[in-house]
């Protein structure tokens, strides 16, 4: 048979081997090499860190390609990038430079405030944010192939990862003492595709892949985020906004492999220097929220 | 029967349902006192960068070599380089299989393709004739083989995607993300 490309189980699969990995932001090649130096399973290509896009303000648009080939270039792990929520032109250039895996992120200025990208068209996989299974299974049926918890990124705190993770998980859980005669109206309660809200309720877990993200700041929290069910971490700022991003940057590694190790956990989670200067999600204005970011 | 699956980090929980489905009995390794008891074992597909790095900081690198010596062990794609001798760059490398291995052999994710293969030696062991669907995500290629290693499977242009020596398998490819249990059965027949 010939050789098939860009196929569902390729896009998911991808993802299925980033599980119990940590994937990390990174601004440049030299953070991009200490991420894969530390056990990154991948990197996020981005011009700044969500915490910067807070304090700059403005709009947050795709980053400069040439700056992500050459991170490209200096790893040999998977390199993700983000585009902006419906920017399919975006993802389009993204998709012709060969990176790995699209993010479709509310972490930057949303181009569509009604639609997201219609992902079944490329063969480039895509990740997206997610607060609840609905939102996660609208992702899904437009064609992203891995979610992740959206968190509140560039924050520090943890709060809203859990918030949302304990609202997929609970879903999912709800869903295995449902009848069958119930799936329609959690369908339509949800906002999710019926058929994708069957898939759940067969497999007792999501259809694809499902990282944490937003506000994981140390070995703790991803331990944390991994024991409520997660497959694995994304960390945006809080690697290379702490004191000493390498260290911090291995300790969460080996936080998400011996994630139910407590006494592993007290050992890597030593001296690691300060972690960033978090920013408390529940006091922060509605406006300033990126997790409302996405329909 | 008791085959562990290193979980360092992968798709080590996909290859656990497989053993299940053959009736296998499994055990996730993260750390040396894991392989106590065990009968073989499977290095999952992932970031053979993170696996490495995470065996030599709990100290699994001596005790998967001597493991190797006296029981089956299975590398899928990351697994693959694991066990292998020489990649041409820097990382931690088990070298208990002669098989020089090219890392993203194939490019990258959007190069990353399904594809059929004949396997004379798994069809004869499991009594089928149907082709085996391969999957390779970012996979290797197996460059060469050598001392006793021998050849399980090349694509048409002749690329090396899977390798035996002794008890010990190399693939390129995800069995573990299919539903055919078949390569999972062989390599319990060499666990045996």
């Amino acid at each position: 048979m010939e050789a098939k490309t860009g196929t569902w189980t390729e896009k998911k699969g991808l993802a299925q081997m980033l599980k119990g990995g940590v994937i990390m932001d990174v601004v440049n090649a030299e953070q991009a090499k200490i991420a894969e130096e530390a056990g990154a399973c991948a990197v996020m290509a981005l011009e700044r860190v969500p915490a910067d896009i807070r304090a700059d303000g403005g709009v947050a648009r795709m980053s400069d390609p040439d700056m992500i080939l050459k991170i490209m270039d200096a790893v040999s792990i998977p390199v993700m990038a983000k585009c902006r929520i419906g920017h399919f032109v975006e993802a389009q250039i993204l998709e012709s430079i060969g990176v790995d895996y699209i993010d479709e992120s509310e972490v930057l200025t949303p181009a569509d405030e009604e639609h997201h990208i219609l992902k079944h068209n490329f063969k480039v996989p895509f990740v997206c944010g997610c607060r609840n299974i609905g939102e996660a299974l609208r992702r899904i049926g437009e064609g992203a192939a891995m979610m992740r918890t959206k968190g509140e990124a560039g924050t520090g705190d943890v709060v809203e990862a859990v918030r949302h993770a304990r609202s997929v998980m609970g879903s999912i859980r709800q869903l295995q003492t449902m009848g069958d005669e119930e799936l329609m109206t959690f369908a339509k309660l949800n906002g999710a595709p019926y058929e994708l809200v069957k898939e759940v309720k067969e497999l007792g877990r999501m259809p694809v892949v499902n990282f944490a993200a937003g506000g994981v700041a140390t070995p703790a929290d991803a331990a944390l985020m991994m024991q409520l069910g997660v497959d694995g971490v994304f960390v945006g700022s809080g690697i290379f906004k702490s004191g000493d991003p390498a260290k911090r940057a291995a300790a969460i590694v080996k936080s998400v492999t011996h994630y139910q190790d407590a006494s592993i956990l007290a050992e890597v989670s030593k001296n690691l220097g300060e972690a960033m200067v978090g920013r408390n999600a529940a006091q922060m204005p509605e406006s300033e929220r990126l997790a409302g970011r996405g329909w | 029967m008791k085959i562990g699956v290193l979980a360092l980090q992968g798709d080590f929980s996909e290859h656990i349902s497989m053993l299940k489905r053959i009736g296998v009995e499994t055990a996730e390794v993260r750390l040396p006192k894991h392989l106590d008891g065990l009968d073989g074992l499977i290095i999952p597909g992932g970031e053979s960068t993170t696996i490495g790095k995470l065996a030599v900081a709990y100290d699994l690198m001596e005790p998967l070599k001597e493991f190797g010596k006296s029981h089956a062990i299975w590398g899928t794609c990351a697994g693959a380089i694991f066990l292998s001798k020489d990649i041409g760059r820097d990382q931690p490398l088990l070298g208990l299989m002669d098989i020089k291995v090219q890392r993203n052999a194939f490019g990258r994710q959007v190069d990353s393709f399904e594809t059929d293969l004949e396997i004379d030696e798994l069809f004869k062991a499991t009594g089928t004739e149907n082709p085996y669907h391969a999957i390779f995500i970012r996979g290797p290629v197996i460059e060469s083989v050598s001392g006793d290693a021998k050849v399980l499977s090349a694509l048409e242009d002749g690329r090396i995607v899977a390798a035996q020596q002794g008890h010990l398998l190399a693939t390129s490819f995800h069995p573990e993300l299919t539903s055919d249990t078949r390569f999972h059965e062989y390599f319990i027949s060499l666990a045996s």
